[in-house]
């Protein structure tokens, strides 16, 4: 009886869950196996794995999945290189600057991706700020916009504030005279943050990573506005399949394989890591 | 010559003085307790002999040799936190080891120095356990293993026993000095738990608003303390006032009356029959407090508190009058307080 009353009061939440996530999910699964043809377009009635073959034997779908993996990698990288130390000096800022440097790191939160997205464009581009500048030093103009470059910049200034918050959480946490403990024992401020800090946060950097690498893997404005015509990325290959060649089947299977792909390399990093520190995590 | 020596030591923030003008000498081998109530700056003089706080004016002298703008790691000394502040994410070998580490002590003689300590904690069964898997007493012995594995010079102990059960407490202390006398190491230890300042320590600094105002050993402190504040915080003590009688004799008053200021311990009082003490009261209430009884009597002095040993007889009922008596050479003199 009990436990009756426990599951249906779950109810609500599963029925939303159920109708926004599984739902749609379970449609783009079957959209994936149906027929398609150029003339009739998707037949909903037949089943085919013709979507799936032509995805694993071009090696077109394999460069834009390894682009894909390779640039959310990266992002992945430097979030980590730029956001830990970020949020470690936050964290040891004293009272009224901590806040305001805080809200500074989440106001990029506030601002729509594709407006930031231009923003850079406008800096990176033939003629942006950034050429301007280097030629007035006397430079040749560099072709920066509708490179990887660009993309990789701008998505990690998106993503910076989804690793620098949970590694703050995590900060927040640590026992500051934990490392005074280390400097009497003889540690320098180096190794203080390399055996004693970094270990401790680990969790949070884990999940901020996770969270970078599968917000940037299917991130869609950035890549479409950023890496141009030519450099796709697997979301910006997707809406090209469903708007521009109008093969949803096709568009599915890649979002179904980039959804699996995305689930394999986050499940393996999280496995990875936790047996490492398993036992110190608790 | 003095081990450890802290000379006009004073550290301001901002304006304020957390700690002026501190004197202080410790003999090698030893334990001396920092007491004091909240605030007046126990934890920031501890810190300025670590090297975490910096000084502001005056000297750090540790064997002879200025360490008053030395870092922390080259000072070589033992600290444990008030909070441990162990590492979470080591074993309790890999946090006593972390010492020996980082004076890349090799691994044979590490392991042997991590086992004796853990030993000298009594913690050999616990090695391979995590902090967070230790009760507080394992954890506190935990941090002490870990600051004495280094043999250093000295050891600071910041209110080391402050989150422990009184039961525990008492053991801890009692460990605490066993440890520091089979290792013979000089120490100063930071408390404001007056008993365990008295029980423990060689000799007893106390501190008010930054400033020492007593430095005894135990016993001396407790019977001649030098302010009405220290005989207050140090033990419970009656205050009446003090006046030279007319044959030259001193004469005892209410506290505002007297010229000087007199304490007077309550366990020197006795109680005898009604006309046959110094001077006669009334029980107002009285707690019973296991060992003793505790007697709060109504007198023309002002209510005077009486602590009587629990003999096994019944103690006197509320209400009773009685004459209250002392030898008058354990009234002490106290002088004005200091008042920052
Ligand atoms: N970083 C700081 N900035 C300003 N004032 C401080 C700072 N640290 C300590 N103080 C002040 O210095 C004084 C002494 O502090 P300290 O921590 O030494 O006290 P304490 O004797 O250890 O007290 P407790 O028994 O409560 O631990 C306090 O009045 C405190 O407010
Ligand atoms: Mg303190």
């Amino acid at each position: 009886m009990k436990a009756l009353r426990g599951y249906l009061l779950t109810g609500p939440a599963f029925a939303l869950f159920a109708g926004l996530l599984i739902l749609p999910l379970g449609l783009t699964l079957v959209l994936s196996f149906n027929v398609f043809d150029y003339n009739t377009g998707v037949d909903a009635d037949a089943y085919t794995l013709d979507h799936y073959a032509e995805v694993f034997g071009d090696s077109y779908f394999y460069e834009v999945f390894f682009r894909t993996l390779w640039i959310s990698a990266l992002t992945t990288l430097l979030c980590v290189l730029i956001g830990v130390p970020e949020a470690y000096i936050l964290s040891r800022m004293k009272a009224p600057w901590r806040s305001v440097f805080l809200i500074l790191i989440l106001t990029p939160l506030l601002i729509s991706v594709v407006v930031r997205a231009f923003g850079w464009s406008l800096l990176l581009g033939a003629d942006g700020l950034v050429n301007q500048a280097i030629q007035a030093l006397g430079g040749n103009p560099v072709k920066l916009l509708y490179t990887p470059f660009a993309v990789v910049i701008a998505l990690v200034h998106v993503m910076l504030p989804f690793m620098v918050i949970p590694v703050w959480t995590s900060l927040q946490r640590l026992d500051p005279l934990a490392e005074q403990a280390a400097l009497s024992l003889g540690a320098s401020q180096a190794t203080v943050m390399r055996k004693v800090v970094l270990p401790q946060i680990l969790p949070g950097v884990l999940s901020g990573s996770l969270i970078v690498f599968g917000l940037a893997a299917s991130s869609f404005a950035i890549p479409g506005l950023l890496g141009g015509r030519r450099l796709k990325m697997v979301a910006t290959l997707i809406y090209d399949q469903y708007l521009a060649e109008l093969n949803w089947p096709l568009g599915a299977t890649v979002a179904v394989l980039l959804l699996v792909l995305n689930l394999v390399v986050m499940l393996t990093w999280n496995r990875i890591i936790e047996r490492r520190y398993k036992k110190a995590l608790g | 010559m003095a081990f450890l020596s802290l000379e006009g030591l004073t550290k301001r923030y901002a304006d304020v003085a957390a700690v002026a003008d501190t004197n202080l000498t410790i003999e090698k081998g030893e334990f001396v307790s920092l007491l004091g109530p909240s605030g007046c700056g126990k934890t920031t003089t501890l810190q300025m002999i670590a090297g975490f706080v910096d000084v502001t004016e005056g000297r750090i002298v540790l064997d002879g040799r200025d360490v008053t703008h030395a870092k922390p790691s080259s000072r070589g000394l033992g600290v444990v936190f008030q909070s441990y502040a162990l590492f979470p994410h080591m074993t309790v070998a890999d946090n006593v080891a972390f010492g020996l580490l980082m004076r890349k002590v090799a691994k044979s003689e590490r392991d042997e120095r991590v086992r004796k300590a853990l030993s000298l904690v009594r913690l050999d069964a616990h090695a391979e356990r995590y902090p967070r898997e230790l009760s507080g007493g394992q954890r506190q012995r935990v941090a002490l293993a870990r600051a004495l594995v280094i043999t250093p010079p000295v050891l600071l102990l910041d209110e080391p026993l402050s989150n422990l059960d009184a039961n525990l407490r008492e053991e801890m202390q009692y460990e605490i000095r066993r440890i520091q006398r089979e290792v013979g190491i000089t120490t100063l230890m930071v408390t404001h738990d007056q008993s365990e300042a008295l029980s423990i320590s060689d000799r007893v600094v106390v501190m008010e608003a930054g400033r020492i105002t007593q430095i005894d050993a135990p016993y001396r402190l407790y019977e001649h303390p030098r302010t009405r504040f220290i005989s207050d915080f140090v033990g419970k003590a009656n205050l009446v006032g003090g006046r030279a009688g007319s044959a030259g004799q001193q004469e005892v008053c209410k506290v505002g009356e007297g010229d000087f200021q007199l304490s007077l311990r309550p366990e020197k009082i006795r109680l005898t029959e009604v006309g046959q003490g110094l001077l006669d009261g009334e029980i107002r209430t009285r707690f019973f407090l296991g060992s003793q009884w505790l007697y709060r009597v109504e007198t023309p002095l002002g209510e005077l508190t009486v602590v009587r040993p629990n003999e096994g007889s019944l103690p006197l009922e509320d209400g009773t009058r009685v004459g209250l008596v002392w030898s008058t050479e354990l009234l002490r003199p106290l002088e004005e307080d200091v008042r920052a």
